[in-house]
């Protein structure tokens, strides 16, 4: 039987101890008219051997295109050793550390991970994961809400520039406790929430402006202005960032006069593969003052009884299992493993590393939008500083434009038609130090052929051979 | 040592980033940091080194006996694992168009379709990233339920008192009051207590059967009644799940909507504390209400269902698809079982935990409800030790440590004192469950001998008891670097 190790006498003695004639007895408490026969839908097992097969062949059918998407998971290098070490067995089939003195591995290593993302984001304190960078942006919400004791209002001011879906998500989660979204538009020429566009709610109420950076577009946003137009607002500023553009980019904690007052994102780019979306996981950090506003699991150190250092789960009367229907969330397990990969990815790079990472990915990012705007018709939109990701308009319909490249192994980039009609057919182009001169030099000759073949650019140019 | 003081500024010892770097001065100077970031300078070895030895601090599934009560803690097969990472599986984007996703599509719909069947629900979404967001789900749906049908005086939600406390915060999180229901002295809800409580203004009830107190709720087709009579829906919390896998359906049993924990019935890893993977099932009436995205089969092509399919969804909780490379890992693991192996787990993990009750009440331990079945997991309570020889609970499990035992849960739930709740799943032999009863045997003879011993515990570890006042008096969340 597979994963289930007891041999038939074993279940006799067993039965015998208990003083069942049977195992079925042993479900004597449930009535019989719910218990079921069979599961006919189900197919029946797969040895290891059978199941290999099929997942190979399943891995093979959806190719490896080469992929210049970003728009929210980044496509960065990952060192050999860091799946290597989160996979050992102690790290992979733990669970939260619930028993400390048997946990110290996990804890340290989590104390670690606090550490470093404070020392990334300049902020204070920093928790040990949420789900994912859109549903930690709603728990930053939530929390900004709790947090802002001069604001009685419920509303969030959230600027267009960020990233759509965690706006959605956002929006999914926090709108049944009567939470207002308030939409701040972004100025067509820059691509970038204009600070002056909030004099006009200079005065009111607002729990909390959210400041992304870069934002979606992969443009840099003022951030100091913004951040000092909150403060002066009697409003927190939540800074949405990408940690890996934090190797480069003024950290949250030092925006404006006063720093913002919480942070939060996506961890992916630290470690995690693309793996269709997730396991990825949410950092959330703040100031000081806060922390007891914080969701999620928090490490402290401390002494033993013999004075020697310690690592705890600490501040547990803000979580569910204690404080239940008064919880700062409903957060219970979080993305351990996803963390301890992050931990492991910042230490293999360190400082110099993650700088370099960082200005690749900028870089080639550069050449990508160099090669792409040689073809012609295909234009940069906000031609403003930028990071590792441009908005780019197309000469045709970029939907087509899009399925074409993938039809020839290239994912081209984030259709941003849905999300941004008034863009036209723009698309969110991403090249991190993993793309090669040669694939994008490859992207921009299919481009090229692609949008010739949807017609759109008619000044007579010849199709290449 | 913590990585940060085996750092030595200046040290470039790594080969895992860009050999040069590149240029950034066209980034203008007001978005640039001006002092680099003070994470670790180390070597490969170094770190390597570092993080392998903190991994052998951790107990784990791999290396100890881990019945901490209702997490699960079974083994991992490892080739849900390695196959879940094949390369193109892991390389590909959340954002990969669908001509390019059929293979990693095929899985999630397969899997949709057997976690509908084994659970008896109408449709599921894979789509939540752990138990708490699979519950947040369901209490959204719930609400939005009553509010397409302008029910909205519904302000009230129901849990039990043995209830997680992610069920009470879920609520909270859903804009809903709690009421709490007692249980009866056998461990099941007190009927006539619900009764008195429901009414026009119950917008649903959160149950967990087998509860917590690791007995099932013999009642259960009477609470469903009671409370789709006041018009309230029933929301199953699908933490126990592992109990009556391929037993009983929660569908059977009235319920409306549930949500499970994959990495707790499905195998996928605990991780230290996730990730988890939290899909979760309707019934009829509340399929408009999912949340996205999931997978459809039209003919041979499978499509996502967004939220432009489903304009009456509560939407997506995560940016992406949730935790896709758990929902693969369950996947795997569920070919793997197969509909012969999925009874399976149920019996033996039911078979072990009445095994080691029996074991556990002949050498002198108090069952909570001794008149009852053990489910998957059962509860024994150290009120009597800790009355008459001063050691409670906490002891007992530091001691557990000692004999190379991870700790039950403890002092969960809180409506019976000192107690352990013990879940040892189906993946132990007998050996394993014969070991761990001869510790707590051990170790009552010590708590009658000698207290001390037991309250000092544990003795063998890394660090002995910590000081959690300490913790969270003087906070001391992150390491700084010293000033010089």
């Amino acid at each position: 039987m597979p994963f289930i190790p007891h041999t038939e006498d074993e279940v006799q003695e067993m039965l015998a101890a208990i003083g069942a004639a049977s195992i079925d007895e042993l479900f004597d408490e449930i009535p019989d008219s719910l218990k079921l026969s069979q599961l006919d839908a189900i197919p029946t097992a797969l040895s290891e051997m059978e199941i290999t097969h099929l997942m190979a062949k399943r891995a093979q059918q959806d190719g490896e295109p080469t992929c210049f998407i970003g728009a929210g998971a980044y496509d960065h290098h990952i060192p050999a050793a860091v799946w290597q070490l989160t996979t050992r067995g102690e790290f992979y089939t733990a669970y939260t550390p619930y028993q400390a003195e048997a946990s110290q591995g996990t804890l340290q290593l989590l104390y670690e991970f606090q550490s470093m993302m404070v020392a990334l984001t300049g902020m204070d304190v920093s928790n040990a994961s949420l789900y994912d960078g859109a549903s930690a942006l709603a728990e930053a919400v939530l929390m900004s809400v709790r947090a802002n004791r001069k604001s009685k209002s419920k509303r969030v001011l959230m600027p267009r520039t960020v990233h759509p879906a965690y706006r959605r998500v956002v929006r999914n989660i926090v709108k049944n406790q009567q939470i207002e979204l308030v939409e701040l538009p972004f100025d067509p020429q820059t691509g970038v929430t204009d600070p002056a566009c909030l004099a006009q709610y200079a005065g009111e109420d607002f729990a909390a402006l959210v400041i992304p950076q870069p934002n979606f577009f992969g443009v840099m946003e003022d951030v100091d202005a913004l951040t000092d137009w909150a403060h002066e607002n009697g409003t927190l500023a939540i800074g949405v960032v990408n940690p890996i553009a934090l190797a480069l980019l003024k950290p949250p904690g030092l925006w404006g006069e006063a720093g913002a007052d919480i942070c939060c994102g996506e961890g992916q780019p630290l470690g995690a593969p693309l793996a269709s979306g997730g396991p990825y996981f949410g950092f959330l950090c703040c100031k000081q003052a806060q922390v007891r506003q914080m969701p999620g699991r928090i490490i402290g150190r401390t002494l033993d009884l013999d004075g020697k250092v310690g690592y705890t789960l600490t501040l547990q009367a803000r979580e569910q299992h204690i404080r239940r229907s008064k919880a700062t969330s409903n957060i219970c397990t979080n993305q351990g493993l996803m963390v301890t990969a992050a931990t492991i990815h910042m230490a293999l790079l360190g400082t110099e590393g993650l700088e370099r990472a960082a200005a690749a990915s900028y870089q080639n990012t550069q050449k990508l939008v160099d090669a792409l705007t040689a073809v012609p018709g295909v234009e940069v939109l906000f031609d403003q500083p930028a990071f590792h990701e441009r908005v780019l308009r197309l000469p045709a319909p970029a939907k087509g434009v899009l399925r074409s490249l993938a039809a020839h192994n290239v994912l081209g980039g984030f259709d941003l038609s849905g999300d941004y009609p008034e863009l036209g057919d723009a698309i969110l182009v991403c090249a991190t130090e993993k793309r090669t001169d040669e694939e994008i030099e490859t992207y921009a000759q299919k481009l090229e052929r692609v949008i010739q073949l949807q017609g759109g650019v008619t000044c007579g140019l010849v199709p290449k051979e | 040592m913590l990585i940060f003081e085996q750092s030595k500024p200046g040290r470039k010892a790594t080969a895992q980033a860009p050999l040069n770097r590149a240029d950034v001065s066209a980034i203008p100077e007001q978005f640039r940091r001006k002092q680099s970031a003070a994470l670790p300078e180390v070597s490969e070895m170094q770190a390597v080194r570092h993080y392998t030895r903190l991994s052998r601090k951790n107990f784990s599934i791999d290396t100890q006996f881990y019945p901490l009560g209702s997490c699960t803690m079974k083994y991992n097969p490892r080739a849900c694992n390695s196959l879940a990472s094949l390369p193109g599986l892991v390389s590909r984007h959340p954002q990969a168009p669908a001509s390019h996703s059929q293979g990693f599509m095929a899985c999630l719909f397969e899997l949709q379709e057997m976690l509908r069947e084994v659970t008896g629900m109408k449709a599921v979404s894979l789509s939540p990233a752990a138990g708490a967001q699979g519950e947040f789900a369901g209490v959204a749906m719930i609400r939005a339920y009553h509010d397409a049908r302008g029910d909205t005086a519904r302000c009230e939600i129901l849990a039990p008192d043995a209830a997680h406390g992610t069920n009470p915060a879920t609520a909270v999180m859903c804009g809903y009051k709690v009421r709490e229901i007692p249980t009866g002295p056998d461990g099941d809800v007190d009927l006539e207590a619900l009764k008195a409580v429901v009414g026009p203004q119950t917008a649903g009830i959160m149950l967990t059967n087998p509860s917590t107190l690791g007995v099932f709720d013999r009642k259960i087709e009477a609470i469903a009644k009671t409370v789709h009579e006041a018009g309230g829906l029933l929301y199953y919390d699908g933490a126990n799940l592992n109990a009556i896998l391929g037993k009983v359906r929660p569908g059977t049993m009235g319920f409306d909507v549930i949500h499970m924990n994959l990495h707790k019935t499905f195998s996928t890893p605990h991780g230290g504390g996730g990730p988890g993977a939290g899909p979760v099932g309707v019934s009829e009436r509340l399929i408009p209400y999912l949340p996205v995205p999931m997978v459809a089969k039209d003919g041979d092509e499978y499509q996502w269902i967004t939220e432009n399919e489903r304009p009456e969804s509560i939407g997506r909780l995560t940016a992406f698809a949730g935790n896709a490379g758990v929902l693969l890992r369950a996947y795997i693991y569920a070919r793997m079982l197969g509909r012969e192996g999925m009874p399976r787990v149920a019996e033996y993990s039911t078979l072990n935990a009445n095994y080691m009750l029996k074991q556990l009440q002949s050498v002198g331990f108090q069952a909570a409800y001794p008149q009852r079945r053990a489910t998957h997991e059962f509860i024994i309570t150290l009120k009597k030790q800790a009355k008459e020889l001063g050691v409670n609970t906490m002891d007992f499990a530091k001691r557990l440590l000692d004999y190379g035992f991870h700790a039950p849960t403890t002092y969960f739930p809180l409506l019976v004192p000192e107690c352990l709740l013990i879940e040892p799943t189906e993946t132990e032999d007998k050996a394993t469950l014969d070991d761990f009863i001869d510790a707590m045997r051990s170790i009552l003879e010590e708590a009658t001998v000698d207290p001390e011993l037991v309250k000092g515990a544990p003795y063998t570890l890394p660090v002995k008891r910590l000081d959690d006042v300490k913790a969270a008096r003087e906070l001391d969340l992150a390491w700084m670097p010293v000033v010089e």
